[in-house]
This record gives C-alpha cells, sequence and structure tokens, in this order.
C-alpha cells in the first residue's frame, strides 16, 4: 500500500522507525516493573503449554487409569512416577488435565474479551460521537446491565441458555461489556473537540471515518489496560460458573470444573483441589502483573512522577 | 445539596424501571414457557400444564404481565415461590440478615486491614513491607476465592479442627430469631457458647469474602496517599515543621481517603456477587446460597425476584455511596 505514495522507502522507514521508537519507549517503562515482566514471562510460558498442550501432556487428558484412582503426587508416599501430580477420583492424570485446561482458560479470555471488547468500543464510540439520545439510549442500557452483581447476571443467563462454556462465555461477555463502553465513551468525548479532529472533519471525513480512524486510535490506552483486567476476570468468572456448575460440563479438563468435580475429596485427596486452584491463580495474577505494567507504561500521568 | 440529592434520586427512576424489565423479561426468553421449565424431563399432561399457565398468569399479554408484575412489586409483591409456595419477599427478608451480617463482617475486616496497610507501604513507599504488602494484595486481588475458600476449609477445619466446616450455628444451640444476626441474637439467647459458636462460623467466611475487598482497598488506598503526598499543600505542611505523624494523619489521609471511599462503595455492590460463591463453598443460608438454589431447582419465579431485590440493593448502596461522596468532597457538592 505505501509503496504507492510518492516517496515510498522514507516514509515507510520513517513510520517504522517511529513505531520501533515508540515502542521502546514502552518496553523501557513496562521493563522498570519487575513484576510486570515476569508476569509477562508466566504468561508467555502458558501460552506456549496451552498451544503445545498436546505435544507436552504425559497422558491423554481423558484416560482413566482404573487401577490409579487417587494416586497421590509422585514425591508423596504412595504416588507413582507416571503421575507427576497425581490422579483424579477416575483415574485421570491430573497433570495432563491441567495442561488441556490451560488452553480451555486463555481460549475463554480471549474469546470473551474480543466480544466485550469490540462490542462495547463500538457502543462507546457511538455514545461519545454522537451524544444525545443516542448516548442517553445506550448508557442507561449500560447501567441497568451494571446494576447486576457480574456473576448472578452471568448465573442467570447461562441457566436461561442452558449450562454450558459457550453460553456461559456469551453471558460473561455481556457482563464486562459496559466496562469497555463506559471508558471509550469518555475517552472519546475527551479527544472530540480537539483540534486533529475538527480539522478531520474540515477535510470532508465522514462520520465512521471520524469515529473509527480517527478518533479511537487515540483512545487506546486505557482499553487495552481495561482489555488485561477483563482477560483475568473472564478467566476467573469462567472457572467460578464452571465450578457452580454453569459452565464448561464434565469432563471437560476446564479448571473450574475440575474443582467442582473435586470438592468430594477435599478432605481426602489435597491434590485434586490444590492444583486446579493453583493453576486459576497462577494465571490470573500473571495477567494482572502484565495489566499493572501496562498501566504505569501507558499512563502520561503515572510516567512523570 | 438537597438539588444533588434530588437529581441523583430521579437518575434512579429509568434504570429500576430497566432493571425490572430485564427481570422480567429473562424467565419469558426460556425456550417452551416457563411452565414447560419447571417441569422438566417428568413432562406433565396439556390440562395441567394449561391450569399452571393460568394460575402463573403467562397466558396473557406480555405487556399486560409486565405491568401486573411492575404493580405487585410496588407494593411489595414479587410473587410466589413455586417450589416453596412461599412468598418471595418473606423469603428474602428471613435470609437477607444472614448475607448482610457476613458481608458487614467481610467489610470490616478489608478496611481495618487495608487501610492501615495501604497508608504504611506508601509512606514506606519501596519497602519492603511495602513490597510485601502490595504483592500480597495483588494475590489476593487475583484469587479464585471459591478455591481460596476450600483451601481455609482443608486447613483449618478439616487439619487443624480450628473452625467448623460450614453454616452459621451448631445445631445444639437453638434460639428465636430477633435480628436476624447471628452475632447479636446469640448475644441475647444469653448463651456464651452460642456466641462463641456463631463467631467461629463467621470466621472463615469472613476472610474469604472479605479478601478481594481487602486486596483492593489497600492497593487504592496506597495509590491515593502516594499522589496525594507528592501534593503541594503536604510539602508546605512538612515545611512548616509539622510532625510527620500529623501530617500523614491529617493533611494527607483526610484528602486520600475520598478515593478510597469510592472504591468502597464500588465493592459493596461487588460483595453480593462475591456472596455467592462464600455462601456456596460454606452452605451460608443467605441470599446467595438462595439464587443458587433457585437457578438450579428451575425456581424462575424467585430468580426473577431476587434479581431484582438484589439489584435494587446494590442501586440503593450506590446511590448511598455518591451522595457520601458528596459529603466529604464539597467540589462535587457545588457543581
Amino acid at each position: 500500500m505505501t509503496n504507492e505514495v510518492s516517496p515510498p522507502v522514507p516514509l515507510a522507514s520513517s513510520q517504522t522507525s517511529g513505531r520501533m521508537a515508540r515502542f521502546s519507549e514502552f518496553w523501557f517503562y513496562f521493563s522498570v516493573n519487575k513484576g510486570a515482566v515476569i508476569g509477562f514471562a508466566v504468561l508467555v510460558l502458558l501460552v506456549l503449554i496451552a498451544i503445545f498442550g498436546p505435544l507436552i501432556a504425559p497422558h491423554a487428558p481423558y484416560q482413566q487409569y482404573r487401577d490409579a484412582l487417587l494416586t497421590p503426587p509422585s514425591w508423596q508416599v504412595g504416588g507413582k512416577e507416571q503421575f507427576l501430580l497425581g490422579t483424579d477420583a477416575v483415574g485421570r492424570d491430573l497433570l495432563s488435565r491441567l495442561i488441556y485446561g490451560a488452553r480451555y482458560s486463555l481460549f475463554i479470555g480471549l474469546i470473551v474479551v474480543t466480544f466485550a471488547m469490540i462490542t462495547g468500543v463500538i457502543l462507546g464510540v457511538l455514545a461519545g460521537y454522537f451524544r444525545g439520545w443516542v448516548d442517553t439510549l445506550i448508557m442507561r442500557i449500560m447501567d441497568i446491565i451494571l446494576a447486576f452483581p457480574p456473576l448472578l447476571l452471568a448465573l442467570v443467563l447461562v441457566a436461561i441458555l442452558g449450562p454450558g462454556l459457550f453460553n456461559a462465555m456469551i453471558a460473561i461477555a455481556l457482563v464486562l461489556q459496559p466496562h469497555f463502553a463506559r471508558l471509550t465513551r469518555a475517552a472519546v468525548m475527551s479527544e472530540k473537540n480537539r483540534e486533529y479532529v475538527i480539522a478531520s472533519k474540515l477535510a470532508g471525513a465522514g462520520h465512521l471515518r471520524l469515529m473509527f480512524k480517527t478518533i479511537l486510535p487515540n483512545c487506546l490506552a486505557p482499553l487495552i489496560v481495561q482489555g488485561t483486567l477483563s482477560f483475568s476476570n473472564a478467566i476467573l468468572e469462567a472457572a467460578a460458573l464452571g465450578f457452580l456448575g454453569m459452565g464448561a460440563q464434565p469432563p471437560t479438563p476446564e479448571w473450574g470444573t475440575m474443582l467442582a468435580e473435586a470438592r468430594e475429596f477435599i478432605l481426602r485427596a489435597w491434590w485434586v483441589v490444590t492444583f486446579p486452584g493453583l493453576a486459576i491463580l497462577i494465571t490470573v495474577l500473571a495477567i494482572n502483573l502484565v495489566g499493572d505494567g501496562l498501566r504505569d507504561a501507558l499512563d502520561p500521568k503515572l510516567k512523570r512522577s | 445539596m438537597f438539588r444533588y440529592i434530588a437529581s441523583r434520586v430521579l437518575l434512579l427512576i429509568p434504570t429500576f424501571i430497566g432493571i425490572s424489565f430485564v427481570a422480567f423479561i429473562f424467565i419469558r426468553l426460556l425456550p417452551g414457557d416457563p411452565v414447560i421449565a419447571l417441569a422438566g424431563e417428568r413432562g406433565m399432561t396439556p390440562e395441567r400444564h394449561q391450569l399452571l399457565m393460568d394460575q402463573f398468569g403467562f397466558n396473557r399479554p406480555i405487556w399486560e404481565q409486565y405491568f401486573s408484575f411492575l404493580w405487585g412489586v410496588f407494593h411489595g409483591d414479587f410473587g410466589t415461590s413455586i417450589a416453596s409456595k412461599r412468598p418471595v419477599l418473606a423469603d428474602f427478608r428471613a435470609l437477607f440478615p444472614a448475607t448482610l451480617e457476613l458481608s458487614i463482617c467481610a467489610m470490616l475486616f478489608a478496611v481495618i486491614i487495608g487501610i492501615p496497610a495501604g497508608i504504611f507501604a506508601a509512606v514506606k513507599r519501596g519497602s519492603i513491607f511495602d513490597q510485601l504488602s502490595m504483592g500480597i494484595a495483588l494475590v489476593g486481588y487475583s484469587m479464585p476465592i471459591f478455591w481460596w475458600g476450600i483451601l481455609l476449609i482443608i486447613l483449618f477445619a478439616g487439619i487443624l479442627h480450628w473452625t467448623p466446616v460450614s453454616g452459621r450455628m451448631d445445631l445444639i444451640y437453638f434460639f428465636k430469631p430477633t435480628t436476624g444476626f447471628m452475632l447479636i441474637d446469640s448475644l441475647i439467647s444469653g448463651g456464651k457458647g452460642a456466641f462463641k459458636s456463631a463467631v467461629s462460623h463467621l470466621i472463615l467466611p469472613t476472610i474469604v469474602l472479605g479478601t478481594i475487598p481487602l486486596a483492593v482497598i489497600a492497593r487504592q488506598t496506597r495509590s491515593a496517599m502516594l499522589e496525594v503526598l507528592g501534593e503541594d499543600y503536604v510539602r508546605t505542611a512538612r515545611a512548616k515543621g509539622l510532625e510527620p505523624k500529623r501530617v500523614i494523619g491529617v493533611h494527607a489521609l483526610r484528602n486520600a481517603m475520598i478515593p478510597v471511599i469510592t472504591t468502597i462503595g464500588l465493592q459493596m455492590g461487588l460483595l453480593m456477587a462475591g456472596a455467592i460463591l462464600t455462601e456456596t463453598i460454606f452452605s451460608w443460608p443467605g441470599i446467595g446460597k438462595w439464587m443458587i438454589d433457585a437457578i438450579s431447582r428451575r425456581d424462575y419465579v424467585v430468580v426473577q425476584g431476587g434479581l431484582m431485590l438484589v439489584a435494587l440493593i446494590v442501586m440503593v448502596v450506590n446511590l448511598i455511596v455518591d451522595l457520601l461522596y458528596a459529603v466529604i468532597n464539597p467540589r462535587i457538592r457545588v457543581k
């Protein structure tokens, strides 16, 4: 595309070097925060585990070893070497299920945030750009969604749609979406009357171009931070729904669902409850660490101090 | 101030109508109709189906159903539970004190630990205490509380036997619920053991429900304090030679508390969501468990009424927070 413009090479290179400079500035501020870097490393590791799960997992997640029910982790008395983290009540290898569970959790987070972000941003841009009755209507609806405790609303939605992973994802996306709408609206309102927007308007840009190409790219920083927060929230809520029996259904190796299945063994087999919860905690913690780092790096107010 | 309150209250009306509409429309969105959903896999004869449809009024036009629902709500009638045959409001009033007691204890736990920890972390910025407490706060903030509850049960109830596993009270104690708050009722009843039992049942649920608010409050207090400590008037106060305690305790703290109070208010609303999980783990007979049971029993009248009552409470709490905010922050009132 850029090659069609008359001075192609310098423009392209100046653009990329500008991008590189911006990225290296971002990375400078991001890497000051050691926690954020650790969180990022853990997150990359989790993504790799999720992608290469079938290659790493020592056993199939649904394979039941009937002669090894509730085997403790390998370092404990009675543990077996082939089951590093032990087995569950029907003899499935816990480690393998956890590895497959990473796929579910990260996938849930990704889809939910994408869906919530796209709908929320569109609604927020419309509300902030047009104001008037469009704004009132959209924001009233958002207020109504926000008046319900998120988990309760998601639960009721799932009860109506029917329990299951897909419906749980829709429900969570719906309850997370107002945050994006509010944030986008506020950012659009503060950008809307800036000179560059007016200039673009005078140059003949239409509504769509003004909304999504001129204004929106300048509102991205808070949205990225909110996106990471929602990512961890989505994983937590999906696990909570799974735990309450309304999310992914057994025998799916989703971490929350695994916890629900393990509840009756809490006093007999500590490992079946400890490890799935630990997996959720580590994942959510890593994402939140990255989120904190992103906020520090992207928030100009904090940068100065 | 009066105008501010009036405008805030007026703003609630459209939200309230929206909430009632959402709660109402939900059970009409069910595949089939609520009576079929109630029957589940057993099924029922067409005559009985017709009878129940007439009895619950599901045959009338949808707008008529909505207005009669709204009319009932304004008169305190949230319908009758299909399963227990008792009015939804009566069940709610009987169970709400349990949730309220737990929520208040959780919030007190969060505030009493969170605010001092946040202040101290900000004052000693970069110290080991700061890093450690903020690290713990981030872990708490990321905690899947349903798992946290199970871990605490394993440790304190299963291994150490310090606390009971679930419920609000040992079965050997029995007294009339006067206030509905176990702590108060057990004290009134006079039995020393009863009060002790109530406290020991409350400890773990309080910690579990209070964990996320505690983390959020500690983080928010720290960042609000840090911001205020960098302000000119704090430097002036220091330059005047005021002792550090007074600078932090009076000049800085007062202004730092404004965003913290908003955070506390927001957390109050979120407690209802946490209560669902906490009450499920500890078999705590409150609103959260009641709603979960209603959902799994397909008692949609309770789901509809309960959803509305919970949303109403969240709305009122948010209103109180907004008004409180105006009281402590004069800048809002003037606008």
